[in-house]
């Protein structure tokens, strides 16, 4: 089971969604404005990448290939629609706060980008270590942007107020402060030599540095724009020497018909 | 002789005036205000004033010593970013908070976009609407002469018309420490015209076009009280002619500059007027600041000679 705890530690350093992938930034962004958001956001994403990567993976014989982005979705959401009543039912408080991006799952593009380019080619049990390191590493990425957020902006962690109320930096739990403790976090990635987006080293003939095993599919548009533009040129190249060709038969002819005159 | 004929390449600069030089005319230009300011709201406005210009110079200082980058504290631009930051606090706003605004003004507006001349918003207005988010109590509470009370602004936004125009003018009111005196602020404008650090479109463009909106929309009708007090209320003086002037964040071109004034204009109105808050210059001032690249692109100059010719053919 070797492969299992690769995958595992795939999931949560080497490909870390959040930190160097940059995957499912919808939610990163905009639930994390607690430590329990985060980490609650995260778990139920869990359960759902396990669950639709294990389903994917055992489907993958039967899903044709050209229909399998509609049957991904359809699993996804089925699952998404039990844990979101799960919920509902168990843990109202962690809904009520998760709100609209509980549905939204359903578009989260690590389940579908997991489902993609790995659950769909790969057996069940590696599949199901996928799922839960890519899900662990989701959830450690918003549990530490969610931890930072409340202790700047609401002086506690976890709801454990340790900072009075005249210290907060409201700033924080809002929007804005999202995105410059994620910017700062990244910075430190880099300045400390992380694995993250930036640091990775690349393939730079192609945009996505060629990286097939994390590959959700969205680079290769960009990969397509580059081989069209190989294409084109070779097409160009091609249509060049034609035309010179011609002009070379052209000339011989004249050349020939000049002779006949002289003769 | 050879000091007669001097030969180098272009451009041939014969203006003596540098960043430093221009940093520091803005800064004589703001101390009438500044000045007054102390005066007004005593004592706390002074070390409100001073913690934001040490802040803002020291963390500059450290920023640039750290990051090992070319020292640029000698310019007097962190200073001036700081003292404006104070002039656009409460007296009475906690001094750790300021000292909090004045490293967010330098450090993430300024510096981490790579420093003077490359700032994407006017630092102090970055770091109000920072402060303003953060403790909006605080930012809102407004003491003077000892009775904390809504500023004139507000009051005339809730139909209470009791302050008096004179009163706006000289300064006599409630506000931030450099807002509320028109008459020092428009002393400074007119040096800055004098010296030619600042040119008048953007500030005549923004308050003519603040004022037509505040007639139109403003629900006085033609009442040249109301648009004397909404022009001299709040901090339309200072925004416009020492903040939306900044050469950063504002266009070059005059064509530029007469757009930025007019959305600058409309902008504060809608925020005043129909805004829930009284007060919406900085806001507008910052939203501007961001739309300058494109009001840039649109209304680049055509050459000279290259007139009804499209496309640059």
């Amino acid at each position: 089971m070797n492969s299992c705890t690769e995958r595992l530690k795939n999931g949560i350093i080497t490909e870390n969604p959040t930190f160097v992938m940059m995957l499912g930034m919808c939610p990163t962004l905009a639930v994390t404005s607690s430590a329990i958001n985060g980490l609650g956001m995260g778990l139920t994403t869990t359960a759902v990448l396990v669950l639709s990567n294990v389903f994917i993976s055992l489907l993958r014989k039967v899903i044709p290939d050209k229909v399998r982005i509609p049957a991904f979705i359809v699993v996804v959401a089925s699952f998404v629609t039990i844990i979101q009543l799960l919920l509902k039912a168990f843990l109202p408080f962690l809904d009520s706060a998760l709100g609209v991006y509980i549905p939204l799952i359903v578009v989260n593009c690590i389940i579908l980008g997991r489902a993609e380019a790995y659950a769909s080619k790969n057996p069940v049990v590696p599949s199901l270590f996928d799922g839960l390191g890519m899900g662990l590493g989701f959830t450690f990425g918003l549990t530490c942007i969610g931890i930072c957020r409340e202790i700047l902006g609401a002086g506690a962690i976890f709801g454990k107020e340790f900072i009075p109320d005249d210290f907060h930096i409201t700033f924080f739990v809002l929007a804005p402060g999202a995105f410059l403790v994620l910017a700062f976090l990244t910075a430190i990635q880099n300045k400390l030599k992380l694995p993250s987006a930036t640091n990775v080293e690349r393939d730079d003939s192609l945009s996505c540095g060629g990286n097939c095993a994390s590959c959700v599919g969205a680079s290769c548009v960009a990969n397509k724009g580059i081989i069209e533009a190989e294409r084109v040129a070779a097409k160009a190249a091609k249509a060049q020497a034609a035309k010179e060709a011609a002009e070379k038969a052209k000339a011989a002819k004249a050349a020939k018909a000049a002779e006949k005159k002289e003769d | 002789m050879s000091n007669l004929l001097n030969i180098s390449s272009s451009p041939h600069v014969r203006d003596k005036s540098s960043t430093k030089s221009i940093m520091w005319d803005v800064f004589l230009a703001l101390m009438p205000a500044t000045i007054f300011g102390i005066c007004n709201f005593g004592i706390k406005a002074a070390v409100l004033i001073v913690t934001c210009v040490v802040t803002a110079v020291l963390s500059e200082y450290i920023w640039q010593k750290a990051m090992k980058l070319p020292l640029t504290v000698s310019d007097g631009s962190a200073a001036l970013t700081g003292l404006l930051l104070a002039l656009n606090l409460s007296s009475t706003f906690p001094v750790w908070m300021a000292v909090i605004g004045s490293v967010f003004a330098i450090i993430i507006v300024k510096q981490l976009f790579g420093g003077l001349g490359q700032n994407f918003m006017n630092p102090a207005l970055g770091a109000r609407c920072f402060l303003m988010v953060s403790f909006a109590g605080q930012m809102t509470s407004f003491t003077y002469d000892g009775v904390t009370g809504a500023t004139p602004l507000a009051m005339i936004k809730q139909g209470d018309d009791s302050t008096r125009l004179v009163d706006m003018f000289l300064g006599t009111i409630g506000g931030t420490i450099g807002e509320t005196c028109t008459l020092a602020l428009l002393l400074g404008a007119a040096y800055l015209l004098v010296r030619k650090v600042i040119t008048w479109t953007i500030p005549v463009c923004y308050i003519v076009t603040f004022a037509v909106f505040a007639l139109i929309f403003g629900g006085h009708g033609f009442d040249i009280t109301y648009l004397a007090k909404e022009l001299c209320g709040g901090g339309l003086m200072l925004g416009a002619f020492f903040m939306a002037t900044d050469y950063v964040t504002s266009p070059i071109t005059p064509r530029g500059q007469i757009v930025f004034g007019i959305l600058l204009g409309v902008l504060t109105g809608v925020f005043r007027i129909f805004g829930a808050s009284a007060e919406g210059v900085s806001y507008a001032i910052i939203i501007c600041n961001l739309l300058v690249p494109l009001i840039e692109r649109v209304t680049i100059p055509v050459p000279f000679g290259k007139e009804g010719i499209k496309d640059g053919k």
